[in-house]
């Protein structure tokens, strides 16, 4: 399943774009404005000099004898040539009759009085041309003289046009330093937002400590509603355990009650059936507290392998501590629990991994005739830390490893003794959330049980 | 022994004292904290039973604010998960605990185990004939023999001690034996009180066998 474009677009690759496009029009439009201003000022200038030269021309016109004179000016032409190397055309006329210059030259139609500017073209170029009429008196008489100048225009396209690429240029590298620029103020506006981010990424499931962090006013209604959330979560996870111990109080309370009566009728009823029955309700009783306390167990391992914490564990202690803690219930059975302990040491959570290897020697316990014995050993070799319990009990039969971790399956030959089949369970999950696992073993003639509980040593 | 139970239930409450009157030790109750301080200010205990959940405040707070003032061995109550709550009794100064609804063979063990390990106390020794039976040490103490015992043999040895004259049947023996998940049968019984026979050779008590009803033991 993906999203829209908009949830699998990053915001910063969003805005980058977005920034990116706003800065390419901005260039694109102030790039044609410079080409546009650099044509109209190349052209104007044009217009200047010609209007100048062509005045000066016509300054120049004088009137001899009745005959109209002209002297052409060099600077007028030194002028022209400054602003290009333009091809230039003239033409004098006096009235309808061409005095000087280009004959076939076609000025604009004169306005007396005023200088008359025009595109045209000429001799295969676009020319730019300017006429103005004087009027001279010659004899007494006002003779009309127009001075018409043309030029060719490729010198001042080159001129706008070179304007017009330094101006592309600087464009394009205001195009590439403000899209860096905006790339850079992307990230940086967004790197509270990916702090916190990886923050939360790191934390572990059970981690529901509100976000302390500092951030910009923009994240702080997020911050805060993460907050909520992760304290209502809180006090919904804590009313969970809270409810949990509450029901093992409510359910076992009555069951120790209903035990203790049993045990008393027991002991004051004379009729072999009545005392039998009283048997099969204190094993029940058993049998309903154990399994009780086996769920129990086992939702625990389950919320605790989320959110694992490793220390360093003492493997042989650890072991010497939980065979201390059943002892009392081997002795009742006169089941001798043996130690055999080499120094090792795993990473893990001491409580997981004390109730893993309590659910086993429990076991042990539980499946062995009396007056046994039961030895808990650690070893450690080949980077595998290993506490192995092996007792004398009737072994595991025929079932796989596989299927005595199942859940609620118990052994082929568990008759007669009380149990939930959870403990294998539990062991084994708490040990695969370590990175180890339980192994399963009978001696070669099938009796007595090898249960090893393996982690990987430090 | 004499026990103190800190326990709020009073059905419960009631069956442990009755219970463990069977065995015949003396148990007083109290039903919350302040009780038990009252209890503990006038009497001394072998042992103390201290449920966790109690209506005047947690019994495992109760135990951190007291274990400097009081010596007597604790053993606590409780109704909760082993993994969330067993270890912080132990933590805080409990002796051992034990998750209710609890085995009385079990608590008995436990309790031996735990005034064995704080050295134990003689007050509990039984003379028979010429020897000394001390239930606590699991030892029975004939002129300059000291015999150890094991814990069925113990166990029979004190039903038999504290029922002095009196038939016990091999059921009522069966029920006091073993905790209920062993399936053993009356045959084990015999196993039992045959070796018995044998260690208290010449300590002048017998264990006879009353044909169809039991044994009796007589001093």
């Amino acid at each position: 399943m993906s999203g829209g474009p908009e949830e699998r677009w990053s915001i910063a690759r969003r805005l980058t774009l977005f920034l990116a496009a706003m800065v390419a029009i901005l260039a694109l439009v102030s790039w044609g404005m410079v080409t546009s201003f650099a044509r109209e000022a190349a052209g104007r200038t044009q217009d200047n000099i010609l209007a100048a030269s062509a005045t000066s021309i016509a300054e120049t016109l004088r009137s001899e004898s009745g005959e109209v004179r002209l002297e052409l000016p060099y600077s007028a032409f030194s002028m022209l040539g400054a602003l290009s190397e333009d091809r230039v055309f003239y033409r004098v006329a006096v009235g309808d009759e061409v005095l000087t210059g280009h004959a076939d030259l076609e000025g604009p139609d004169v306005v007396p009085g005023e200088v008359v500017f025009a595109t045209l073209p000429y001799r295969g170029a676009v020319v730019r041309a300017v006429s103005l009429q004087r009027t001279i008196l010659s004899d007494g008489a006002a003779v009309p003289v127009t001075v018409t100048l043309a030029q060719t225009r490729e010198g001042v396209q080159a001129i706008a046009a070179g304007l017009s690429r330094q101006a592309a240029v600087l464009s394009v590298l205001v195009f590439v330093l403000a899209v860096g620029i905006a790339a850079f103020a992307v990230r940086a506006s967004l790197r509270p937002l990916n702090t916190m981010a990886q923050h939360l990424a790191t934390r572990g499931p059970s981690d529901l400590r509100p976000l302390r962090r500092q951030g910009p006013p923009e994240l702080m209604p997020l911050v805060k509603a993460l907050n909520r959330l992760m304290e209502r979560l809180g006090g919904s996870l804590r009313r969970s355990e809270d409810f949990i111990a509450e029901a093992a109080h409510r359910v076992r309370t009555p069951l120790a009650v209903v035990r203790t009566q049993a045990e008393i009728a027991l002991h004051s009823v004379e009729e072999e059936g009545q005392k039998q029955t009283l048997r099969r309700v204190i094993r029940a009783v058993d049998e309903s507290s154990r399994s009780a306390s086996q769920l129990l167990d086992h939702a625990m391992v389950s919320f605790r392998a989320d959110d694992l914490t490793r220390e360093r564990l003492d493997l042989p202690a650890l072991a010497g501590n939980v065979a201390e803690a059943l002892r009392p219930t081997a002795q009742m059975k006169d089941i001798d629990i043996a130690l055999d302990l080499d120094p090792a040491t795993a990473l893990g959570d001491e409580i997981l991994i004390q109730n893993a290897l309590r659910n086993v020697l429990d076991n042990a316990i539980k499946y062995s005739p009396a007056e046994t014995k039961v030895t808990l050993s650690v070893r450690n070799g080949g980077g595998e830390a290993r506490v192995t319990v092996v007792d004398e009990g009737p072994g595991f039969g025929t079932a796989s490893a596989g299927e005595l971790t199942e859940r609620f399956r118990r052994g082929a030959r568990a008759e007669g003794v009380v149990g939930s089949g959870l403990g294998l369970t539990i062991a084994e999950e708490a040990l695969r959330a370590h990175g180890g696992r339980l192994d399963l073993s009978g001696d070669e003639d099938g009796r007595g049980a090898c249960v090893s509980l393996i982690l990987p040593a430090v | 022994m004499r026990f103190l139970l800190v326990e709020d239930n009073h059905e419960l409450a009631e069956g442990v004292v009755q219970r463990l009157g069977l065995d015949g030790h003396a148990v007083d109750h109290a039903a919350t904290l302040g009780d038990a301080e009252d209890c503990l200010a006038v009497a001394d205990y072998d042992l103390i039973l201290l449920d966790v959940m109690l209506p005047d405040g947690d019994g495992r707070d109760f135990l951190s604010r007291h274990r400097d003032r009081i010596e007597t061995p604790v053993i606590v109550l409780t109704a909760r998960s082993q993994i969330s709550d067993r270890v912080g009794a132990l933590d805080q100064g409990a002796d051992d605990y034990i998750t209710k609804p609890f085995d009385f063979s079990e608590l008995e063990a436990r309790c031996r185990a735990v005034l064995r390990r704080r050295g134990g106390t003689a007050k509990n020794e039984i003379t028979l004939g010429q020897a000394v039976f001390d239930p606590t040490a699991g030892t029975l103490r004939h002129g300059e023999e000291v015999l150890d015992l094991r814990n069925r043999e113990i166990r029979l040895l004190e039903v038999f001690a504290r029922n002095p004259g009196q038939i016990l049947s091999k059921g009522q023996l069966l029920d006091r034996l073993f905790s209920m998940d062993a399936d053993v049968t009356e045959n084990a019984i015999e196993v039992y009180v045959g070796r018995l026979r044998k260690k208290l050779d010449g300590v002048g008590v017998r264990i006879e066998t009353v044909r169809g009803l039991g044994y009796r033991m007589d001093t």
